[in-house]
């Protein structure tokens, strides 16, 4: 546990990947196979069970210092961090503590102290919590609270915690990350399986390492000929690999989790695709011809199965757009247009949702008819322009079709692992815009804590502001400090950590789309809304208003889904 | 009985004696706690201070300003208001103000903290009926370490930097901690350098018989220094300035009770963080709270509405008393701050805007 948590705070304190790939690469030649297992799962972000609520942990907390339990929130609410908080509240351990810790590796620990504790009661979580309080220095508490209450993260991609494997192992760093995908590493055993040399029978169901596209850095024009691209559609959906090897397919998030259980239809429809195959694509929301956007996908992606009233309300397909693995061959390494070429001989259909109907009659394929059912496996066609003109007219009817722009994958590109830059890019619709006022203001959390960085904004409607959205800055760090004390300074009123300010601050506002909400009390709901820029120059009078809101939505025809509850 | 202070626009006012206590205007009399920006203006018709605090007072407010000083303990009656000052442990020659008129006593504690410091006088509880009490960092999330421990880590770092070949550059208020810092560093390690505001301050100790250890000056027109051997102790205003580029390769640490927090840590982008303060941590300003025995407590500077609170539930009679006093810089101070070499380290960045 004391290795672990110096790992942390190593990590922690430098933003040198190769100072991050030296402490990983220490911390695994160095670790008992247990521990490092347990020690990969928590890096890798994988998702974490709460053992006992942080309702439970402040008051336990609050008794433990002597101190009431406002006051605990209070300290919260400044530090941004309850991990921290509590860790720094808490009365200073024994004098031995610093050399004794709890004596155990993060493995042990992890399980005496955490996972025996999720079906404990409330009584004997405690006795366990405020031993361990007793033995840790407040920097091991901090590790061990996150630990406890499940949210661990830890600022290292999997790429680097696979290149230190990889270095340890003494194996190629592709392979290994392989071997971190899917189910991965979960224990001592298959610690041991991801570190040998030899390959694992586990390879199976595994899916490839995602290969990532960055936003585009120039002119399109500036990327050379259009003949050099392909251009697809960047569906709003979530990214998925299918993996159809031996008797079953599986269907992996980017988050490697396993989520067959959420989209039975699109495992059903793989049964039709030949054994030994791994498609990229993307899972979409599709009811009649039209996209439902991401937001609905995600009703369904976070089930282990689903009910069927969901399953009708919210249909699901696979629109695959690479292939990875052909006839049980990984042919990652050929061009992008080969694969293509086989993907489409493989998932013969072409989505069409989101087009006009004349456009998909043109295609041929009707999309759902009450003869046919709707095909769940597909492949994302290309967007054909032999110029960039031609594709910058394609990206324009993107919001009327409901997907985000355009991607631009280079015809010869191999597919890599993580975001490389250069072969794919994601050329995104530029976003909707207003003018909004800064209403209130909340401390944010992490490098943010203490400083009012979370904003809700708002528009005139009959004389008076309304909220409309809440962003999380968009500002430069030294703009947020200017901020926050302006925020400070013009605090009208407090409800907790909100700050009612005199309305004096003008933002432009960007989003993706706007729809009609029932949820929001000014009546509409936007997607994604950052900041994009401090009006200075303009006055709150200058500001837009919810007329202007409600225009978009009868202008465009995308359908944004509410976004989580704002507040206050 | 009516009270002996109240807030002015121009500071804390003693009607009674007709003075005021660390004014943030230009007043005909000053009784100043201690020389720091936010405590110390100049341009007053007279000012009385603590006598170790003289040289460095008159190094804040100009060689030309009246400055009277009283001994520790020393008694001045001023239109009949007895007037003493008492060890604050702050930075040297910081006071304590009390105040006694017909039979009330009052204490202006200024800033202060507990901890041992051998630059200056250790603070002495004084009782009072009324305690006015700084609360900078009035958070029970804020306590500091033994200093010993702190100044071992210090040491580590700097000695790890010099094995490295790097240049140590820490970050302090020019007045106060970084004397103290010097002071408890060791300067068997390597050279210590000090910057030019800090020098000024070190002069003004050294000359009021503080022993400090040797600490070179950086001259005028110099082009390298440090050897990447040397403790360098600089104001946090040279953070990213082009005055750093002296030192050739660094590793830049900030001393400050801020430090005890990652976000503030990480947000700063400081190499190091260490968690010195001259201030007193949660702890110590409960523990000097019930020392003074008063019955009445006015919280001023600092989490001022949260420590009132704390202290009203455990039934002490308490009020915020909303000053100008910012204590120790707010974390995110020398962000906006890039000011000249001379100019003071303690900015109007208060943590709390006055209301």
């Amino acid at each position: 546990m004391k290795r672990f948590t110096d790992l942390y705070w190593r990590l922690d304190a430098t933003s040198s990947t190769n100072e991050k790939v030296d402490s990983l690469r220490e911390y695994f030649a160095a670790a008992r196979p247990e521990d490092a297992a347990c020690a990969i799962r928590v890096l890798s972000g994988g998702r974490q069970l709460r053992a006992v609520s942080t309702t439970l942990l402040r008051q336990w907390a609050a008794e433990a210092a002597g101190i009431p339990l406002w006051l605990v929130e209070e300290c919260y609410a400044h530090v941004g961090d309850l991990a921290e908080t509590l860790a720094l509240v808490l009365p200073h351990p024994g004098p031995d503590a610093a050399t004794t810790g709890v004596g155990m590796g993060l493995a042990e620990c992890m399980r005496t102290t955490i996972e025996d504790l999720r079906g404990a009661s409330d009584q004997q979580k405690r006795l366990v919590v405020e031993r361990v309080w007793q033995l840790l220095a407040p920097r091991e508490r901090i590790v061990w609270h996150k630990l406890l209450t499940g949210g661990c993260r830890v600022g290292v991609s999997q790429t680097l915690v696979a290149r230190a494997l990889a270095e340890v192992a003494g194996v190629d760093p592709a392979v290994m990350a392989h071997r971190l995908m899917g189910t991965g590493v979960t224990d001592a055993e298959s610690y041991a399986q991801a570190m040998s040399s030899e390959p694992t029978a586990d390879d199976a169901r595994r899916p490839y390492p995602f290969f990532l596209a960055s936003a585009i850095e120039c002119e399109p024009s500036d990327l050379g000929p259009t003949s050099d691209w392909i251009a697809e559609w960047k569906w709003d959906g979530m990214r998925a690999q299918l993996v159809r090897r031996g008797a079953d397919a599986t269907l992996w998030s980017r988050g490697e989790e396993l989520v067959n259980g959420a989209f039975p239809e699109v495992i059903a429809a793989a049964a039709a695709i030949p054994d030994g195959t791994v498609l990229d694509g993307e899972l979409l929301a599709v009811r009649g011809n039209k996209l439902l956007g991401f937001a609905a996908v995600s009703k369904r992606s976070g089930r282990r199965s689903v009910p069927r009233k969901l399953l009708e309300e919210v249909p699901c397909i696979f629109v695959a757009y690479d292939l990875l693995e052909d006839d049980g061959a990984d042919i990652r390494g050929l061009p992008l247009v080969e694969r293509r070429l086989r993907l489409e001989s493989l998932v013969p259909l072409p989505c069409t949702a989101g087009a006009e109907p004349a456009a998909s009659e043109a295609v041929g394929v009707p999309f759902e008819t009450a003869a046919s059912p709707q095909p769940r496996l597909l492949h994302s066609p290309c967007v054909v322009g032999n110029a960039w003109d031609a594709l910058a007219a394609a990206r324009a009817t993107s919001r009327g079709r409901g997907v985000e722009g355009i991607m631009l994958k280079r015809r010869s590109s191999v597919y890599g692992v993580g975001r490389v830059r250069g072969d794919w890019w994601k050329w995104k619709i530029e976003p909707l815009e207003i003018d909004v006022v800064l209403l209130y203001a909340q401390a944010g959390h992490g490098r943010r804590a203490g400083l009012h960085s979370d904003y809700t904004l708002g528009v005139w409607h009959d004389g008076r502001l309304v909220p409309v959205a809440k962003a999380y800055s968009g500002l430069a760090d030294a703009e947020i400090v200017e901020l926050d004390r302006i925020v400070r300074a013009t605090t009208l009123d407090k409800h907790g950590p909100v700050r009612v300010v005199q309305p004096t601050q003008v933002f432009q506002l960007a989003f993706e789309g706007i729809s009609h909400s029932t949820r929001h009390k000014s009546g509409v709901a936007v997607r994604f809304p950052r900041i994009v820029r401090w009006r200075r120059d303009k006055t709150p009078s200058e500001a837009g208003t919810l007329a202007d809101l409600v225009q978009l939505i009868d202008a465009g025809t995308i359908d944004a889904s509410p976004q989580p509850e704002m507040t206050p | 009985m009516s009270d002996l202070l109240a807030v002015t626009d121009a500071g804390l006012y003693c009607s009674q004696g007709d003075f005021y206590i660390d004014p943030w205007r230009r007043v005909p009399r000053a009784i100043i706690t201690h020389a720091h920006a936010d405590h110390a203006r100049s341009g007053c018709g007279r000012y009385l201070c603590a006598s170790p605090g003289t040289l460095v007072l008159r190094s804040r407010v100009g060689s030309s300003a009246p400055i009277d000083s009283l001994r520790h303990g020393e008694t001045l009656s001023i239109n009949g208001v007895e007037v003493s000052l008492h060890p604050a442990g702050h930075v040297l020659g910081s006071a304590q103000v009390r105040l006694s008129h017909a039979g009330t006593t009052w204490v202006v504690t200024g800033d202060y903290k507990l901890e041992a410091d051998p630059t200056c006088a250790p603070f002495e509880p004084v009782e009072c009926d009324v305690f006015v009490t700084e609360s900078t960092f009035g958070l029970p999330v804020y306590r500091w370490q033994d200093p010993a421990a702190v100044a071992t880590e210090i040491n580590d770092w700097w000695r790890a930097n010099r094995d490295a070949g790097r240049t140590s550059v820490l970050l302090a208020y020019a007045l106060g901690k970084a004397q103290r810092l010097a002071a408890a560093v060791d300067p068997s390690i390597g050279p210590i350098i000090g910057h030019g505001a800090v020098m000024k301050m070190v002069d003004a100790y050294r000359a009021s018989g503080v022993r400090l250890p040797p600490i070179d000056r950086v001259p005028p027109r110099a082009r390298k220094m440090g050897g990447g051997r040397a403790l360098v102790i600089a104001p946090p205003s040279v953070a990213g300035s082009r005055w750093l580029g002296l030192f050739g390769e660094t590793s830049v640490a900030m001393a400050s009770g801020w430090m005890s927090l990652r976000g503030v840590r990480r947000r700063r982008g400081f190499d190091k963080g260490f968690v010195v303060s001259d201030h007193a941590d949660f702890p110590g300003l409960l523990t000097a709270i019930a020392a003074s025995r008063a019955r009445r407590v006015l919280v001023t500077h600092g989490f001022t509405d949260t420590l009132t609170r704390l202290l009203q539930e455990r039934g002490v009679d308490a009020a915020v008393l909303p000053t100008r006093f910012t204590g120790e810089a707010a974390p995110d101070a020398a962000v906006a701050e890039r000011d000249d070499d001379t100019q003071d380290d303690t900015t109007d960045m208060s943590e709390e805007a006055p209301v």
